[in-house]
């Protein structure tokens, strides 16, 4: 890691906190103009790959500086807007960049068959600037620059999701849903924002950290807090504000469902973090409060009834998206844990369903490309049809249940430890229970792919495929993620550990 | 004869001037109330009246939907260019004093400012041509009759 981060030449890699958002973003425009989808697809490899290296060099910086700090445009910050990267938002760059470099080699084959060629360049633009507005979301360190990142991943993602529609009609509605449902959110939050800006005077979220706990008795501060809460919660798919997201996942191109599961709630659930504890602070009445009564509860209720209804799901994709609402359920339980294992055991959570699912919606995308399937009853007998498909897809799938011998039963264990530590005995059970009722979801699937009788051509022979190299490649490149951190726990551990310290620590700054 | 003389006669006099107050508001922007939005959109106004008064094929005669695309594309990479250009010269993302030695002036401020509101101008007025064409091209054309 440190070897590619050192490619980075110092001259660049003091600007990188600028230069990782203005690359995906400058070359979307880039990516508008060229004439086919594959050169598109080149222009958005070259600059997501860019982005990664970048992202390793930022990562090893915050190592060893702590925080980065980088001032837009020589203003300095808290009057200018500040690139603030510490170590909680260094592990958020550093999945957004894996997995989108990985999506977008993934990419070009899957495009090319759900895209019409001409749309394809556009296609690619309005990733990268989605792409772009992620990286800006994660880096920034002004609670209204953080907006404006949001909007513009949130309008890219609403197109992106729409352009499913010459597979699948519903794509435009499902698109229009999350338009609406995004926007909403979206406001409540640019609201909240406008509120701490009335009651603190500056919009620096550092800063603002300093200012607000004179001000724990305001009531504009509170009516902050929830509004901030809500609008965060929409756009991270916390449980009862996570309606669009089943049938946006569904319908959108394979391509963009594997990215969005991996990244884009992950982003909100990391916005959520930085405002419980480094803008708030956990020690608030009000902020306590939430922990508990919101976090914990609906984080629980949501993987519980989430995963429930992933089991009746007919379309495989839809499944998978709900059992993303209940993942992002356990996210939520770490952070109404709120200490810093618990944090942490979110944080790792994030950083592992990424792969997971990142890794199910590939797979599932390589059985559409080859025989058009969406539904579960469509995937019998694939085992035989495209076995290291199937093979990548069973290993990810028992990741998500947190099966020992994959990465997800860390995030079982830590999230289970942490709750312990706190005495939640009941977050422990609705734990397990959660992950039994994954258990059956996921076996729904594996046992049409590898139990069920195979689909048959006229002649009787079982239908053989397999999935192009483009799309193997990053698809196996996660499943042996999913594996390999299982054996190798440390490296994510420790990263999610200084996360959550950084988180922590800036509560009593 | 064609019909509309009065509308043809007075558009064809108003669009020059329309589109010299837009650049009027473009470079008043660093100054004064204005800049690359309004601009575009007011530049836009005048193609949009022009497609209006002249048909939607003229008009895209005039204004070609490459031409737009490329517009976009180049507006975007104008505004992010200034700030690639401050940082290769040395200094922060988009950080406009190193653009010209006269610091007492803030001549460089000045300089980016236009420049990044140059970019801002090219894709307001493209995206909202872009959306006009969208819009304009599904609907059939109004029948001369029914004016």
């Amino acid at each position: 890691m440190e070897f590619l981060a050192s490619l980075i030449p110092p001259s660049l890699s003091a600007h990188a906190p600028a230069v990782i958002v203005v690359t995906p973003l400058l070359m979307a425009a880039v990516a508008a103009l060229m004439p086919n989808g594959r050169l598109g697809w080149a222009v958005t490899l070259i600059s997501t790959a860019f982005a990664a290296l970048l992202a390793l060099s930022l990562i090893v910086d915050v190592q060893s500086a702590g925080v980065i700090s980088y001032a837009m445009g020589g203003w300095a910050p808290p009057a200018g807007i500040e690139f603030r990267i510490d170590a909680l938002n260094a592990v958020l760059l550093l999945v957004i960049a894996a997995l989108g470099l990985l999506s977008v080699i993934y990419a070009l084959p899957s495009v090319a068959d759900e895209i019409a060629e001409d749309r394809q360049a556009l296609f690619y633009s309005a990733f990268l600037v989605c792409f772009a507005g992620l990286v800006g979301v994660a880096i920034t360190g002004d609670a209204f620059n953080m907006f404006v990142f949001l909007e513009i991943s949130s309008i890219s993602t609403y197109v992106l999701v729409g352009m499913g529609a010459s597979h699948d009609r519903r794509a435009l509605t499902a698109a229009y849903n999350y338009l609406v449902l995004g926007t909403i959110g979206a406001t409540f939050f640019v609201i909240g924002v406008g509120f701490l800006y009335m009651a603190t005077g500056t919009l620096n979220m550092a800063d603002m950290a300093s200012r607000l706990p004179d001000l724990s008795d305001s009531r504009v501060v509170q009516a902050a807090f929830a509004f901030i809460i809500v609008g965060l919660g929409l756009k991270a798919a916390m449980f009862p504000l996570h309606l669009w997201l089943p049938n946006a996942y569904a319908y959108a191109p394979n391509f963009v469902t594997s990215f969005l599961a991996s990244t884009a709630t992950k982003v909100a659930f990391y916005t959520l973090v930085r405002f419980l504890f480094d803008v708030f602070w956990p020690e608030a009445p009000f902020v306590a409060v939430s922990f508990l009564w919101v976090f914990a509860i609906l984080g629980i209720v949501g993987m519980i009834v989430a995963s429930v209804q992933a089991v009746f799901q007919d379309d495989a994709r839809r499944l998978l998206a709900f059992s993303s609402v209940a993942q992002v359920g356990y996210m939520m339980l770490g952070l109404g844990i709120g200490t810093a294992a618990g944090v942490s055991a979110g944080m790792l959570h994030l950083v592992n369903h990424a792969m997971m699912k990142g890794a199910l919606f590939m797979a599932l995308g390589a059985f559409a490309i080859r025989f058009g399937i969406r539904r579960i009853s469509d995937l019998n007998g694939f085992a035989q049809s495209m076995p290291f498909t199937s093979i990548a897809f069973t290993i990810a799938g028992l990741s998500l249940v947190g099966v020992p011998m994959t990465v997800g039963f860390w995030s079982k264990w830590y999230l289970g430890v942490a709750a312990l530590e706190n005495g939640w005995w009941w977050a422990v059970a609705a734990l397990i229970l959660s992950s039994l009722i994954a258990l059956a979801y996921v076996a729904r699937m594996l046992a049409a792919i590898w139990v069920a009788e195979p689909h048959h051509d006229k002649a009787g022979a079982i239908a053989h495929a397999r999935a192009p190299w483009l799309m193997l490649g990053p698809l196996w490149v996660l499943a042996i993620a999913n594996i390999w951190f299982f054996f190798q726990p440390d490296f994510l551990v420790s990263l999610t550990n200084a996360a959550a310290e950084a988180a922590l620590s800036g509560a009593t700054r | 004869m064609t019909p509309h003389l009065v509308l043809r006669v007075v558009s064809k006099l108003l669009i020059p001037l329309i589109v010299v107050f837009g650049l009027y508001v473009h470079f008043h922007g660093d100054y004064s109330p204005g800049g690359g939005f309004q601009a575009g959109v007011i530049v836009a106004a005048a193609v949009i009246l022009y497609a209006l008064i002249f048909g939607i094929d003229s008009a895209k005669r005039a204004v070609p939907t490459w031409f737009v695309k490329f517009m976009a594309a180049l507006g975007v990479l104008l505004f992010g260019g200034t700030g690639v250009a401050s940082l290769i010269l040395g200094a922060n993302f988009l950080d406009y004093d190193v653009l010209h030695p006269d610091l007492a002036h803030h001549t460089g401020q000045h300089i980016g400012i236009i420049l990044v509101e140059l970019g801002v101008l090219s894709t307001v007025f493209s995206v909202m041509m872009a959306i006009f064409y969208a819009f304009a091209g599904r609907a059939p054309d109004i029948p001369e009759g029914e004016w």
